[in-house]
């Protein structure tokens, strides 16, 4: 890094310096502070002097002590090498920070972020004389058996010729891999490039939203669709499953790369994930999930700025997977943590705060962060697209959904599930309430619905949806008067709303059969729900009694299918909807006879 | 407090403003963040630390509070180190204040080594997960919110709730069936009164486990800036014995309130823009850095189980306290009103408790295949039943069906039969897996529908004929 000059420390506010002698110093610079060289950032200039946010403790700085000026922004190093990595909020490696100081965070240390005398097997793509823009790809890299990791030229490169192209074989990330011929002069290619964390990765053209993303999870997928490029939202108390529900989405999404945020949340969790991934085998290439997976940690007692900055830097590392042509989703678990982050360096700052403290831009800063989102066409050659999915946790303090934070990122999502603690206390999982969740997403994915599974999901779905939503009114009507004052129709569909609830609804993340249901299976066992429901209601009007409907012995097989019933058997659904039509055929001629 | 650098620091007598806790120094030179201060007047010594410093000036925060201070004749001496304790094995058996003096009457034990109180995060790398099932003995912790070895459970509680009971027991009966290995407990007390710091004195005493226990006290009415230290030093002592001499230790810390309400004094002083309620925007960040000091670390036989006691003003689980706490902890155990005065004892609230790090503590080879799967489903059938209840008091209980009578039977039974026990009742995982079939027993077979097919014929204890009878 060039050091083109210090300044001076001149106070010192817990996570927040001042330094005086800075002139020249550009906003959202890296700066190194102390002799230990901690990494901080110019965050506000004020004549000679600059405000600082320090990403480690500052504990044991004085006044005086020399901030080294760096001239770059807050940057990440993309190449091969990032996929399957755990780092810190400021793309640190966290195993190298252990291999150097132990079980403990030390501060001052200096890893590179991607190891820089790995070989890696480079295959070229281009040949002397192709004609190359910005962002092309010239090669790629198995990065690890799940990703082939595209080489590309860097997005403010000028366009040119490839001069020459090194030939296949294993290189180290520093080793120059071709050279750039353009009207003023020549450039070099490397297999990695560095970007401003801050700033998005350009794209040709954005484009519409429209296959699903599918994470396996049935309320998810089916009732309240994510579509790849789309942004979400999952807000909710503690306590109502959050974390398990995006581990599950992490997990099974059916996409290239996935980039986890552990933002300000707990130290186990990314243990968690660091220790069940590596076990959990991707059910399409049969490879361990860790393989696609790369984690952001800044768990909630590492430094308040590097929180801050670690979401920059995991939807950075997402857009670089997108480039390459993949489907990356990003799981920010949580942004209410990282808003906490921005008010508490706000409030060093001494700045006028709007609501609950929280800065004025809170709102834009949030729009900024979704907006990085989308399914696009990637810039240079060849044509490809790729999409960024963001899902951003929410942890509203007192599980109010009217504080600021999941109030501003209602306004940029389009798919919110929104969590229940009342359904999480009565350990119905996901927690995800089906009233006052939606999606807008919902028309743009049926095409893929009808197309790959069947014409009738869209109809299916929203039978669905309607017995759920008449529950709700008529509960309201059970609490007023007893059960007993509705007909045995409305009796009905509260039955059935009951069974959905449990049969179809609440999924478990830890059985084996349970914790990922495909798309196929989630419509043919909604399916067994729905036909029941109307065989019943045939079933009334023919004369069979409500108690005898309730009494098949049927019922207890469907609410057990979820997790009786493997993916590959779902011959056994068909079976079990006959079995239904048959038993409520015999009750019919029962009543007949 | 330590004098291992033996520093002899630099003095000022320049203090310009002394306000709530904090006094502030002019004309510093030299002074490090965080450093420590010792603050001396007629009256004697005090400690501080450095909250905010810049060229020429100290923000000091006086944690025996400024009572008493005068701007002439009050100097300060900058120790140019951060706040440290000696640690050592002879601490177990000890009580000391809330800043880590003895208060025992005892000299200071002799220090093996020095550790900045302040910790520093682990690196989740090196985190090892926790997954060793500890038996409480408690039947609502055991069977629906084990307790596992490195985990942080706190216990909301409100005020006259019987929360040190709970923790006593806990503390007495904690065993991890089939383990072995030293066992310590690290208790912090942060501005409780006299009688419930004897009490759990006298609790550990009487159970014989006061050799390995070690005691930090710093009661109602002692300094309230005080209270910023305490949890630190007892976490601080708590992973020396985990990390450096092997031991699993249990820290039970009461009360968090109390915390929040010194750090929010300490932010008022120095008129910070506040968050919610007041608290400063950073509260969040502040427990974290106490709770987060749980766990195991891999390659180290030791562990670190916290279990920190609030107390929710008014009840409130949503207030910044609970809520914050409950983002950061492993779940937790709510205790609840209505069942104490229904003379429920523990009055575990289990709908609202949780534990997330069951799942892996539990199961075959640890506990018991069904364990997870009953417990699901007596949390199902409890939920229901309490529906039903509620339904019950308005339409009344002859509109409901003989089912949903069941339930609510059910419901009652759990209460009476599962959650109720002596607060000297150790029960073990069989006996509570055993209470809890004995009440499922009671529903329809049909109705287990969270239970495998296996286990319920392996455990269900209810027949065909019974329900015949009740059909006759």
């Amino acid at each position: 890094m060039v050091v083109e000059g210090k300044g001076k420390i001149s106070r010192i506010s817990g996570p927040v310096i001042r330094s005086e002698g800075m002139s020249g110093a550009q906003m959202y610079e890296n700066v190194q502070v102390g002799e230990e060289r901690i990494l901080g950032e110019v965050i506000r200039v004020e004549g000679n002097d600059a405000i600082i946010q320090v990403y480690e403790s500052t504990s044991g700085l004085k006044p005086g002590d020399p901030v080294f000026r760096t001239g770059q922004p807050l940057s990440v190093t993309l190449g091969p090498g990032i996929a399957g990595a755990l780092y810190d909020g400021v793309q640190r490696p966290l195993d190298k920070i252990a291999a150097i100081s132990g079980a403990f965070i030390k501060r001052g240390i200096q890893v590179p972020p991607i190891p820089i005398d790995k070989k890696w097997p480079f295959i070229p793509s281009v040949k002397k004389g192709d004609k190359i823009s910005p962002g092309s790809i010239v090669g790629s890299v198995q990065e690890t058996p799940l990703i082939d990791n595209k080489i590309m030229v860097h997005p403010d490169a000028r366009a040119g010729k490839i001069d020459w192209i090194i030939k296949k074989g294993e290189y180290e990330i520093e080793e120059p891999i071709a050279k750039v011929v353009h009207d003023d002069g020549t450039y070099e290619v490397k297999m990695y490039q560095r970007w401003p964390v801050r700033r998005p990765r350009p794209y040709s053209k954005r484009l519409e939203a429209t296959t699903p993303l599918l994470t396996g999870q049935r309320v998810l997928d089916t009732l309240f669709p994510m579509a790849k490029g789309g942004v979400g939202a999952i807000p909710g108390a503690f306590g109502t499953g959050k974390t398990v529900t995006l581990h599950q989405i992490a997990a099974w999404a059916n996409v290239k790369v996935v980039v986890y945020v552990g933002c300000g949340e707990r130290g186990n969790e990314m243990t968690e994930v660091l220790i069940k991934f590596p076990e959990l085998i991707d059910p399409s290439s049969g490879r361990p999930l860790m393989e696609r997976t790369i984690l952001v940690a800044n768990t909630s007692n590492m430094p308040v700025a590097a929180r801050e900055a670690s979401i920059y830097t995991g939807v950075t590392i997402a857009e670089y997977y997108r480039d390459m042509g993949y489907d990356v989703v990003l799981v920010a678990d949580s942004t209410s943590r990282w808003a906490e982050a921005l008010r508490e360096i706000s409030g060093r700052l001494e700045e006028m705060p709007a609501e609950e403290g929280y800065p004025s831009y809170l709102a834009s800063r949030i729009a900024e962060f979704y907006e990085r989102a989308g399914q696009v066409t990637a810039l240079g050659s060849p044509e490809r697209t790729g999409s960024i999915s963001l899902i951003g946790a929410v942890s509203p303090s007192g599980g109010d959904f009217t504080e600021p934070v999941t109030t501003h990122t209602m306004r940029f999502i389009r798919t919110f599930w929104a969590l229940d603690a009342s359904l999480a206390y009565s350990r119905h999982y996901p927690a995800i309430n089906w009233i006052s969740s939606y999606s807008g997403y919902t028309e743009e994915v049926e095409k893929w619905w009808r197309q790959e599974v069947n014409k009738d999901w869209a109809d299916i779905r929203q039978r669905a949806y309607r017995i759920l939503q008449d529950e709700d009114e008529l509960k309201e009507i059970v609490r007023l008067l007893g059960p007993e004052a509705l007909p045995d129709s409305q009796k009905l569909t509260l039955d059935l709303a009951r069974m959905l609830r449990e049969g179809f609804l609440q999924q478990s993340a830890f059985d084996k059969v349970d914790a990922y249901t495909g798309p196929h299976k989630q419509f043919n066992l909604l399916k067994v729900f729905i036909d029941f429901y109307d065989l019943a209601q045939e079933g009334l009007k023919a004369g069979v009694s409500l108690v005898d409907i309730r009494s098949i012995k049927l019922i207890p097989r469907i609410m057990r299918a979820k997790y009786d019933i493997k993916e590959e058997e779902q011959d056994k659904l068909a079976k079990l909807g006959r079995n239904v039509s048959d038993e409520f055929k015999k009750l019919s001629g029962e009543v007949v006879n | 407090m330590s004098n291992k650098k033996g520093s002899s620091g630099v003095e000022y007598s320049s203090i310009s403003e002394i306000k709530g806790p904090l006094i502030i120094v002019q004309g510093v030179s030299g002074v490090a963040y965080d450093e420590l201060v010792e603050v001396e007047s007629d009256g004697g010594k005090r400690l501080g630390r450095v909250l905010d410093v810049g060229l020429g000036i100290a923000v000091v925060q006086v944690f025996e509070g400024t009572s008493g201070l005068a701007i002439s004749s009050t100097r300060a001496r900058f120790l140019g180190r951060t706040m440290e304790i000696p640690v050592s094995q002879g601490m177990l058996g000890r009580i000391f204040d809330g800043v880590g003096k003895p208060r025992d009457g005892l000299p200071e034990p002799i220090a093996e080594d020095f550790r900045d109180i302040n910790g520093a995060p682990i690196n989740p790398q090196m985190r090892d997960y926790p997954t060793d099932f500890i038996q409480t003995g408690i039947s609502t912790i055991d069977g629906m919110n084990t307790l596992v070895r490195g985990q942080k459970l706190p216990i909301f509680s409100g005020a006259g709730l019987p929360h040190n009971a709970l923790a006593a027991q806990i503390a007495r009966q904690a065993t991890v069936p089939g383990k072995t290995g030293d066992f310590a407990v690290v208790f912090a007390a942060i501005g409780v009164q006299n009688d419930e710091a004897r009490f759990f004195q006298k609790n550990i005493e009487e159970s014989g486990a006061m050799k390995r226990s070690a005691l930090f006290l710093n009661l109602a009415d002692d300094p309230v800036f005080e209270r910023i230290i305490t949890p630190r030093v007892a976490l601080t002592f708590a992973e020396y014995l985990a990390f450096d001499l092997d031991m699993h230790v249990l820290v039970i810390i009461t009360d968090m309130t109390n915390y929040a309400e010194a750090l929010r004094e300490i932010s008022a002083a120095r008129e910070e823009v506040p968050g919610r309620r007041g608290y400063p925007g950073y509260l969040y960040t502040d427990f974290a850095s106490i709770y987060e000091r749980a766990g195991r670390i891999k390659g180290k036989k030791g562990s670190i189980t916290q279990m920190p006691i609030l107390s929710m003003p008014s009840d409130d689980i949503t207030h910044p306290i609970p809520d914050l706490t409950g983002y950061i902890t492993e779940g937790q155990l709510f205790l609840s009103r209505d069942l104490y005065r229904k003379g429920i004892y523990p009055p575990i609230g289990v709908l609202m408790s949780l534990s997330r790090l069951m799942k892996d503590g539990i199961g075959e080879g640890t506990t018991r295949g069904d364990h997870q799967e009953v417990s699901n489903q007596l949390y199902a059938t409890y939920s229901r039943a309490e529906e039903l209840r509620a339904l019950a008091f308005i339409v009344g209980e002859a509109s409901l069906t003989s089912k949903d009578r069941k339930y609510i039977n059910a419901g009652s039974a759990f209460e009476t039969r599962f959650l109720k026990q002596r607060p000297d009742e150790d029960r073990d995982i069989e006996q509570t897996l055993s209470i809890a079939w004995d009440i499922l027993s009671d529903l329809p077979e049909d109705e287990l529908t969270r239970i495998k097919e296996n286990y319920i014929k392996q455990h269900y204890k209810g027949n065909k004929q019974k329900e015949g009878k009740e059909k006759s």
